[in-house]
């Protein structure tokens, strides 16, 4: 494989998912509408119940919308990587699957291309949400934004690697259902994305624990410290050996010879 | 050297076996036919020659290539057209042969610039921006067959890809890839199971029930068996 013809396959493969983006205008409009309504309804809702204290990064105490944001960005990420497995599955029902799959290059070349290209496209949706709550006067710093930048690219490819992962195994379209029940929402609300993980152990030791085990919760707080310029370690780490996980599992599960997609050609 | 070489090849989904230690090979420049009736292995086969599924037994070479030991080097000299249909619907015509063009490596202007000369043989180098949900059927296998061709394959996999098209479509298709054959030195892999587009001079295979049961020049099989619809029905009624 060379560099330049990688290179080349991986700006294709790029430039693919951003037209496709771009022509889905209800998925684009619900992508960016979702986490502000959240912000807008249930942020509002829940500042007077929910009290927090002072946690970091955050040196003061702060508006419960201050403490959702990262999360809700992380719920962006997490709704669109986990879409990527549907337009996989699409993808594989309509046949343009093969496309990718025959192309002269290593099939974890592709796969890894079609993640990053995927990430890619959504990561100025992210970036639209956030410079919008400033309307709810969440305000990092500035170089925050620019910070967050890694973050959310990593966060963005380690969901979008579980998504890849899932598809594999995604029989029809029909069964997203199934990854919207059992994956989305229980990644979602078991993590620290809408409360703190202190008020996860009063409520629920067991939830509480789930949630430190769940890659999401991670991903959120490496999103969160990046956001006020700081670093958390052990969330970074946890998201680059999920990533390695989910991506490594991906590869091998369409592998045409082992995996779910040769198990698949045997049922 | 050949430009497809199958020796042994056996494939089989679970308990049933879907082609049976079988053997086939394609001359550089030559249009090979695969004829078989319904079930009787092509789609199997054209997905075991491009990769989607590994070969359980038996070799595939592709210009000396083995598909299992260089498939990359052995993938890059094959175009294939698929039964299904592969193009992205959302996409225009252009975008989708950039988007393969990239996957095989070529510029952005190389690609430009052999769509349109691709296109323009069918006649559709008005039709480029064009989306593809708003071809035709028939538009879109020449998009298809176009595609498979930009980057310029020694070998070309054609698989059944004129069912459900018109008779004067059909055999624009077929004649512009026999064209191919002569002008390019192009091998093609031809996979049908309608008998009207087997030509006397083509190289034949016969598939049924996973297995080769008739090889040779299709002009043979036709002075054989009276006709060629008495000679194949003759050949794939009797019992594997």
């Amino acid at each position: 494989m060379s560099i330049s013809h990688a290179l080349r396959a991986l700006a294709g493969i790029a430039r693919r998912e951003s037209l496709k983006i771009t022509g889905q205008r209800g998925r684009l409009a619900s992508a960016i509408v979702r986490p502000l309504v959240w912000l807008g309804l249930f942020g509002a809702g829940f500042r007077s119940v929910l009290g927090l204290s002072i946690i970091p990064p955050y040196e003061t105490y702060i508006l419960y919308e201050v403490y959702i944001v990262p999360g809700l960005a992380a719920m962006m990420l997490l709704f669109h990587g986990l879409q990527s497995s549907l337009s996989m599955v699409y993808d594989r029902e309509m046949g343009s699957m093969r496309v990718l799959l025959t192309a002269p290059l290593p099939r974890w070349w592709l796969l890894t291309a079609r993640l990053i290209a995927n990430t890619l496209a959504v990561i100025p949706l992210v970036y639209l949400f956030l410079l919008l709550a400033r309307i709810w006067n969440v305000r990092p710093p500035a170089l925050g934004y620019v910070a967050a930048f890694p973050a959310i690219l990593l966060a963005g490819m380690m969901l979008g690697a579980l998504g890849l992962f899932l598809s594999s195994f995604i029989r029809q379209l029909e069964n997203f259902a199934g990854v919207m029940n059992f994956v989305i929402f229980p990644m979602f609300f078991a993590s620290t994305a809408l409360y703190p993980l202190w008020r996860l152990e009063d409520v629920s030791p067991s939830l509480a624990w789930i949630a430190s085990l769940n890659p999401f919760t991670h991903a959120v707080e490496m999103i969160r410290f990046a956001l006020y310029l700081q670093v958390d370690p052990l969330a970074s780490i946890i998201c680059v050996l999920a990533l390695i996980g989910c991506l490594a599992l991906a590869v091998w599960s369409y592998d045409p010879g082992r995996g779910f997609w040769a198990q698949r050609m045997t049922d | 050297m050949k430009a497809l070489s199958i020796q042994g090849l056996s494939h089989a989904f679970g308990h049933r076996e879907a082609l049976r230690a079988l053997d086939l090979c394609v001359e550089k420049g030559r249009f090979a036919v695969l004829l078989g009736p319904n079930g009787a292995g092509k789609t199997t086969l054209v997905s075991l020659l491009t990769g989607l599924y590994a070969a359980q037994h038996g070799e595939i070479s592709i210009l000396g290539h083995s598909l299992r030991k260089s498939p990359l080097e052995a993938l890059a000299a094959l175009g294939v057209v698929f039964q299904s249909p592969t193009l992205d619907l959302d996409l225009s015509v252009i975008e989708n042969l950039r988007y393969h063009a990239s996957l095989r490596g070529l510029t952005h202007s190389e690609a430009d610039l052999r769509a349109k000369a691709e296109l323009s043989r069918f006649g559709m180098e008005e039709r480029t921006r064009d989306k593809v949900r708003s071809l035709s059927g028939g538009l879109r296998r020449r998009v298809e067959i176009a595609r498979a061709l930009m980057h310029a394959p020694q070998l070309l996999i054609v698989d059944e890809v004129t069912a459900g098209l018109d008779v004067a479509t059909r055999q624009l298709l077929m004649t512009h890839v026999r064209r191919l054959c002569d002008e390019r030195i192009l091998s093609v892999l031809w996979t049908t199971h309608l008998l009207d587009e087997v030509q006397p001079d083509d190289a034949l295979y016969v598939l049924h029930r996973g297995m080769i049961c008739w090889q040779g020049n299709a002009g043979g099989l036709m002075q054989e068996g009276g006709s060629l619809t008495d000679a194949f029905l003759r050949l794939t009624e009797r019992p594997a």
